[in-house]
C-alpha cells in the first residue's frame, strides 16, 4: 500500500534482540520474508512471532501450515512453554493446516487460489487475527501444478494480504542462487530476513541476518541465535562503542601478596584479567583464589568450565584448601561447564550472554580462553573475547580469563592476539633453574596501576597459592631449592658476620678497660707526683715566711727606722 | 448445483457407500464466477455422458461456507472431490480438459468411457 516512510509503525516480535536490531519489529501490516535452509529455525521464529503476539501484544494471529499438521506444530513447540491448544481455545491462535498431496491432483483447466484466500480469511476474521503465518508457502508449487498461475496468484495473495492489514511471515527455503527457491523475494519487498546454519570446524551456529528492510534503518550485521527452552534469543554483540563508564573501585585478587604486587590494592572492579601460562602453573588456582575472594565480599560468580567438570574443580580446588563447593551451595557461585566443541564460537558467546544476563554475577571466570583455538582461528577468539570483554565491561562485570599457552619462549607472542583486550595479564611460567622447576609469576601489564615488575616465586600449597620471597642470582630469580639454598647461604652469612660483630665488640670492650687501666694508672702517678710538688710548695712558702718573720725581728731588735726595701743586711 | 446440501453431504456420504456404484461427486466454487459456471457446466456434461444415473453433485459455494474449505482441503476453486467411490480424488480447474478429468476420475481406465472421451468436447 502507501509507503509511510516518515515512522515505519512496527510490529514488536518479543524475540529478544531482534526487536532491536529491527528497530521495534516486524513491518506492521506488511508481510515479511524469512528465509533460510532446512532446520534453521523459520518455523520456529514464525511460532514465535506468533505466540508472542497473541500473549504479549494482544494480536491473535493464524498460522497456516503447509508442511507439518497442527498436531505436529502443536507438539513441536511444546517444548519451548507455548501451549498452541489453549491458546487456540481462548481465540488467540488459529492453526490450520494446508495438505497437498500431488499424487491425488489432476489439473483440467484454468483455476484460481481464491479457495486458499477464502480459508485465510475465514480464519483471520473469526479471531480478528492482526498476524499471519504462511509456512511454508512454496509447497504450494510442488503441490500444485501450472506455476504461472501460482506466481500471479500469490502476486495477489501478498497484495491481499496488505490489504486485509495483516502483520505476514511468510516463509521459504534457501535456494542455490536466489534467496528462495521460488523467487518469493520478487512478491515480499518490504523486509527480508535471511537465516543461516552454518558449521565451522564441526559445530554448528545458527545466524540471522536482515537483508532487507524497506523504510526502516536495521542492523546488517549477521547475528548468531540461540534455540533454546525459552525459545529464541538473539544478541546484537557487536562492538558497540567504548563508552563503559569505569570505576576507581579495586578488587582482591584474594591473595594479599599479589594485591601487594598490583599496586598493594588489587584489580580494577570491571577490568579483564587474563592469568596465562604453561600448563600446570596453577591458572585455575589463581581463578579459585579471585572466585574466592568475591564470594566472601558477597559477589556472585559465574564460572564457565571448557576443560574441567564442575566437580573436579571444586575437587582439585579442596586440595588448595579452597572450598568452593560452599559457594554453590549460597548461590553465589555457579559452574557453566561445556565443551568447547559443542557449539562454534558465536553459539558460545551467545550462551555466555544468556547465562550472564540470567545468573548477573558481578565476576565471570572463563577457563580456559583457547581452548577455543582450533587451528587457526585465532582472530576470531580475539573478535570473541573483544565482544565478550566488551559486553562484560558495559556491565562492570569483571572478568578473569585462563589462558593455556605452549610452552617454550614464545609465551608472550603466542598470547599477543588474544591480549589487546586485556587490562591485567598475569603470566605464570615454570622456570627451570638447577634440574627442577618451579611456579613463577610476574605481571606483563597492569593499566592504570603501578605494578611491580619483579617475578615471583609461588607455591601451591593446602592453604593456597603462596607468593615467596624474590631472590635474585646470578641468573635471575631463585627459585625452588637454589632460592632455599640462597636462604641457608644468607643465613650463614648473616651468622658470620654476627659473630664478627661480637668479636669486635669484645675488643672494644677489651680496649677499653686496657686504656682505662692506663688512664687509672697514670692518674695515680700523677697524684702522687702532684702531692710531692705540693708539699714542696708548701714547705717553700713556710720558709719563705719563717724568713720574712726572721727578718722583722731582726729589724725590731735593730730599731730600724724605717722598713727598707733593701734587703736585709746590706747596712748592717 | 444447491449449496444447501453440503452441510448433510458426510453423512449422505456414509450411507451411499454400501449403495453400488453410486458417484458421490463434489464442486468447490467461490461465488458465481464464470470459471465456476463453466466447471459447472462441464461436469454436469461429462456425468451425463459417463455416469448417467448413478451419480450426485453437491456444489459448496465457499463463499457462503468459507469453514468447508478446511475439511476437503481446498485451496484452488474450482475443485472437484470425488468422495465416492474411494480413494478421493481431486481435480482443480474448469473441467475443461475433458481427458484429463476422465483420467482424473479414473473413469478412462474403464472400457465404458474409454473411447468416448476423446471426443467429447463441451
Amino acid at each position: 500500500m502507501t509507503p509511510a516512510r516518515a515512522q515505519l509503525p512496527k510490529s514488536p516480535t518479543g524475540i529478544v534482540g531482534l526487536d532491536e536490531i529491527t528497530g521495534g519489529g516486524l513491518p506492521k501490516g506488511r508481510p515479511t520474508l524469512i528465509c533460510g535452509s532446512a532446520g534453521c529455525g523459520k518455523t520456529l521464529l514464525a511460532m514465535e512471532f506468533l505466540v508472542r503476539g497473541a500473549t504479549q501484544f494482544d494480536e491473535p494471529g493464524v498460522f497456516m501450515a503447509f508442511e507439518e499438521t497442527t498436531e505436529e506444530l502443536t507438539q513441536n513447540v511444546a517444548s519451548l512453554g507455548f501451549d498452541l491448544n489453549d491458546l487456540a481455545k481462548h481465540k488467540k491462535i488459529v492453526l490450520d493446516f494446508v495438505h497437498i498431496e500431488r499424487s491425488e491432483i489432476e489439473e483440467t483447466g484454468e483455476y484460481d487460489l481464491e479457495g486458499l484466500f477464502i480459508r485465510l480469511g475465514h480464519a483471520i476474521d473469526s479471531i480478528h487475527a492482526k498476524r499471519v503465518v504462511l509456512d511454508t508457502i512454496e509447497a504450494l508449487f510442488s503441490g500444485l501444478p501450472n506455476p504461472l498461475i501460482l506466481r500471479a496468484e500469490l502476486r495477489r495473495l501478498f497484495r491481499w494480504l496488505k490489504e486485509k492489514g495483516v502483520t505476514a511471515i511468510i516463509t521459504g527455503e534457501r535456494g542455490d542462487e536466489k534467496l528462495t527457491r521460488q523467487g518469493l523475494e520478487e512478491y515480499v519487498s518490504d523486509c527480508v530476513i535471511v537465516l543461516d546454519h552454518r558449521i565451522t570446524a564441526q559445530a554448528s551456529t545458527r545466524r540471522l541476518r536482515v537483508v532487507k528492510y524497506r523504510g526502516s534503518i536495521h542492523g546488517t550485521n549477521e547475528y548468531p541465535f540461540l534455540i533454546d527452552e525459552s525459545g529464541i534469543s538473539l544478541l546484537p554483540i557487536t562492538s558497540l562503542g567504548l563508552q563503559h563508564t569505569t570505576t576507581n573501585e579495586r578488587i582482591s585478587s584474594g591473595i594479599p601478596r599479589l594485591d601487594g604486587m598490583l599496586g598493594g590494592m588489587g584489580f580494577y572492579r570491571g577490568s579483564s584479567v587474563l592469568i596465562s601460562g604453561t600448563a600446570g602453573t596453577g591458572k585455575t588456582s589463581f581463578a579459585a583464589h579471585v572466585v574466592d575472594a568475591a564470594c566472601r565480599r558477597g559477589e556472585r560468580v559465574l564460572y564457565f568450565a571448557f576443560e574441567e567438570s564442575a566437580n573436579q574443580i571444586m575437587r582439585n580446588m579442596r586440595s588448595i584448601g579452597i572450598d568452593l563447593q560452599l559457594w554453590v551451595q549460597h548461590d553465589l557461585l555457579h559452574f557453566e561447564a561445556t565443551r568447547p566443541s559443542f557449539a562454534g564460537l558465536e553459539m558460545h558467546l551467545t550462551l555466555m550472554h544468556k547465562a550472564i544476563n540470567h545468573f548477573r554475577p558481578q565476576v565471570v571466570v572463563v577457563d580456559p580462553l583457547n581452548s577455543f583455538v582450533v587451528a587457526d582461528n585465532v582472530p576470531e577468539v580475539k573478535a570473541m573475547l573483544m565482544r565478550l570483554v566488551d559486553f562484560l565491561k558495559q556491565q562492570q562485570i569483571t572478568g578473569l580469563f585462563t589462558s593455556l599457552t605452549s610452552g617454550g619462549d614464545t609465551i608472550e607472542q603466542t598470547d599477543v592476539a588474544i591480549s589487546s583486550p586485556i587490562d591485567t595479564w598475569l603470566l605464570l611460567r615454570s622456570i627451570e633453574l638447577g634440574g627442577e622447576r618451579n611456579r613463577g609469576l610476574y605481571i606483563l601489564k597492569s593499566r592504570g596501576m603501578a605494578h611491580s615488575n619483579q617475578i615471583r616465586e609461588f607455591l601451591l600449597t593446602d592453604h593456597g597459592v603462596e607468593l615467596r620471597d624474590v631472590y635474585v642470582g646470578p641468573s635471575g630469580v631463585l627459585t625452588g631449592s637454589a632460592r632455599l639454598t640462597q636462604e641457608a647461604q644468607e643465613h650463614a652469612a648473616q651468622l658470620l658476620r654476627q659473630q664478627e660483630v661480637d668479636r669486635k665488640r669484645l675488643e672494644l670492650q677489651r680496649k677499653r678497660t686496657q686504656l682505662e687501666a692506663q688512664i687509672s694508672a697514670m692518674r695515680t702517678a700523677f697524684a702522687e707526683q702532684e702531692a710531692d710538688l705540693l708539699q714542696g710548695i708548701e714547705q717553700e712558702q713556710l720558709r719563705e715566711t719563717l724568713l720574712l718573720r726572721e727578718r722583722e725581728d731582726m729589724a725590731q731588735i735593730r730599731k730600724a727606722d724605717t722598713p727598707s726595701d733593701q734587703p736585709a743586711g746590706g747596712p748592717a | 448445483m444447491n449449496p444447501k446440501r453440503a452441510r448433510s453431504a458426510p453423512q449422505r456420504a456414509r450411507v451411499t457407500q454400501t449403495e453400488a456404484d453410486t458417484w458421490t461427486l463434489r464442486l468447490y466454487v467461490a461465488g458465481q464466477t464464470p470459471k465456476s459456471m463453466t466447471a459447472f457446466v462441464n461436469l454436469k456434461q461429462i456425468c451425463e455422458d459417463h455416469l448417467a444415473g448413478r451419480y450426485r453433485i453437491e456444489v459448496i459455494d465457499l463463499l457462503e461456507n468459507p469453514q468447508l474449505a478446511q475439511g476437503d482441503q481446498i485451496l484452488a476453486i474450482p475443485t472437484l472431490v470425488r468422495k465416492l467411490p474411494v480413494p478421493m480424488r481431486k481435480i482443480i480447474g474448469d473441467l475443461s480438459n475433458t481427458e484429463r478429468v476422465l483420467i482424473g476420475l479414473d473413469l478412462v481406465s474403464r472400457k465404458v468411457g474409454g473411447d468416448h472421451a476423446t471426443k467429447e468436447t463441451s
